[in-house]
């Protein structure tokens, strides 16, 4: 496959492209800081991925080997048409197994299978400030970020507790990153969070609208806020995976019926998919 | 002896016009300082200057801290300023809204301070919490409810015990009993000098209501245009007032 014509190597121009590695390096080099850069008008709605779709266009070179996915799944709108938009204007081979992918671009999951040294895992990111529901200014936000004042952020968890009898934020859930500032992982549910410590891949964010950029380079310390008698936990579910059978991934309640019928499958559709060929093979 | 908190030649200018000017005073632990004046005349502007909320034109505010004695709060580091006014300052507000986080429970309100610090202990600091909303005559069932449902009163309450969890040395209170009715005024007023004089606070009280200088207050500083006009032990000023403008202040008082 062939680049479209009339477009720059993955759409963007090069200056632009030159400006985002800039505060993609300043991103790894101060893990979890976000780096705000110059976002670009880009050709989809913002809220759809306008960040992440930056930092790959950015980061893509015509060798490697794409994979985009919306909630766990390569089939979904959103991952589809990033995916093709990637394929027409930069002309890289893309996949739907995570294996053979060197650059994954995310929405609110993190692949099932681990990731690898020498791949790049791209997050979009809505909202990019974790202290933004306690602290509306940026100014101050700013300047408890530079001071790791982030007791506050504590005050939220509490606020579960004491209403829900545990930490009941159950996605875009806060961590600090190597022992110094608190970031916000984007949308994924929190069951993915262990993945993110010491992950060898490298983890870049990007949040479009707001125009800012932060990073989780391999090998880093990620952990999740807690409480000493409220320790962090993820989520579990009773059963195992309608499709694959798998018990131990991220599950999608699908509602089947109008009169209660429900299953429950994997989100992540290419883990799901290897499973099912592991256990044909099996047979 | 040191004194807990050292002001010299304190000023604080808006362009030409002057917040206050001039002002030199020390405070010792477990002093009660009041600052009564007519509105306009700079108290606020000193409190704020005092608690390190507005950095002065020129002069010094020096204060004792526990590990290294008398230090100038401006010239030390923000990190080490931010954590003074949560462990070892406490700012109470005219408008409880003002100090307090109206969208999160009165529990997580009171327990804020202490997981600044550094209390990461969901029990124990809910324990703390409860403690102190005891201390303040708030139920111990409220412990849950969000500040929206409480009165002005309990407000106001709520932000002292939020403010004494830390066990501060020092509390700045810029009209603590504005905007409340009589009875209530009453029953806080008794409560911090109670709170007062067993945890041995010292305190820095601004007020126009002379009643409540005379009940908080050991001492008093009479404020105008910015500038001290008179100082002495609250009785003595209030009784025997030297200068023009406090006896005008003193027989201005309504009694009905």
């Amino acid at each position: 496959m062939t680049g479209a014509t009339g477009y720059n190597f993955a759409y963007l121009d090069e200056q632009t492209k030159r400006m985002i590695r800039r505060a993609i390096l300043k991103a790894v080099a101060i893990p979890g800081y976000q780096v705000p850069f110059g976002s670009r008008e880009m050709p989809l709605p913002y809220g759809w991925g306008t960040g992440g779709i930056q930092v790959t266009a950015a980061v893509i070179g015509p060798d490697d080997r794409l994979k985009v996915i919306d909630q766990g799944a390569d089939d979904t709108t959103n991952a589809v048409s990033i995916r093709r938009f990637f394929a027409r204007t930069a002309g890289v081979a893309t996949t739907e197994r995570t294996t053979e992918a060197t650059v994954i671009q995310t929405r609110h999951r993190i692949p099932e299978t681990p990731l690898v040294e020498g791949q790049i895992l791209v997050y979009q990111v809505p909202i990019p400030e974790p202290l933004r529901w306690l602290e509306p200014r940026e100014t101050e936000t700013r300047k408890m970020h530079a001071l790791a004042d982030y007791g506050a952020m504590h005050v939220k968890l509490y606020e579960d507790i004491a209403r829900f009898g545990r930490i009941a934020t159950t996605y875009d859930y806060p961590v600090l990153v190597n022992g110094r500032y608190l970031m916000r992982p984007s949308p994924i549910p929190k069951f993915d969070n262990p993945k993110m410590h010491m992950n060898p891949a490298l983890q870049l964010f990007g949040a479009g609208r707001e125009k800012r950029i932060y990073a989780v380079p391999p090998y880093t310390a990620v952990k999740s806020l807690d409480f000493e008698d409220h320790p962090f936990e993820v989520q579990r579910w009773d059963q195992a995976c309608a499709i694959c059978g798998s018990a131990d991934s991220f599950l999608d309640e699908v509602v089947t019926d109008d009169r209660g019928g429900r299953m429950y499958v994997c989100s992540d559709t290419d883990h799901c998919t290897s499973q099912q060929t592991r256990k044909e093979a099996a047979e | 002896m040191t004194p807990l908190l050292k002001v010299t030649g304190l000023t604080r200018m808006y362009g030409n016009r002057v917040g206050c000017r001039d002002v030199s005073f020390e405070l010792w632990p477990g002093e009660v300082m009041g600052i009564v004046g007519e509105s306009g005349s700079g108290k606020t502007t000193l409190l704020s200057c005092l608690s390190a909320r507005l950095e002065p034109t020129a002069g010094t505010v020096e204060y004792d801290t526990r590990a290294e004695g008398l230090q100038d709060i401006y010239a030390m580091g923000e990190p080490r300023r931010r954590l003074l006014m949560r462990t070892d300052w406490g700012i109470v507000h005219q408008n409880p809204r003002d100090g307090l986080r109206m969208g999160v429970s009165a529990g997580a309100n009171v327990g804020e301070r202490l997981m600044a610090v550094g209390a990461r202990h969901y029990g124990e600091i809910r324990a703390q919490a409860d403690e102190w909303l005891r201390k303040v005559e708030i139920d111990g069932d409220r412990i849950d409810d969000l500040p929206l449902t409480f009165s002005g009163g309990m407000l106001q309450r709520l932000q002292i015990a939020r403010n004494l969890v830390t066990h501060p040395r020092l509390v700045f209170m810029d009209e603590p009993t504005g905007g409340l009715d009589v009875s209530v005024q009453a029953r806080l007023l008794d409560l911090l000098r109670r709170l007062v004089t067993d945890l041995g606070l010292a305190a820095i009280v601004v007020t126009h209501d002379l009643a409540v200088a005379r009940l908080l207050a050991h001492r008093l500083m009479v404020m105008r245009r910015g500038e001290v006009v008179e100082t002495g032990l609250t009785d003595q000023v209030l009784d025997d007032p030297h200068h023009p403008y406090t006896q005008l202040l003193v027989s201005s008082v309504l009694q009905p």
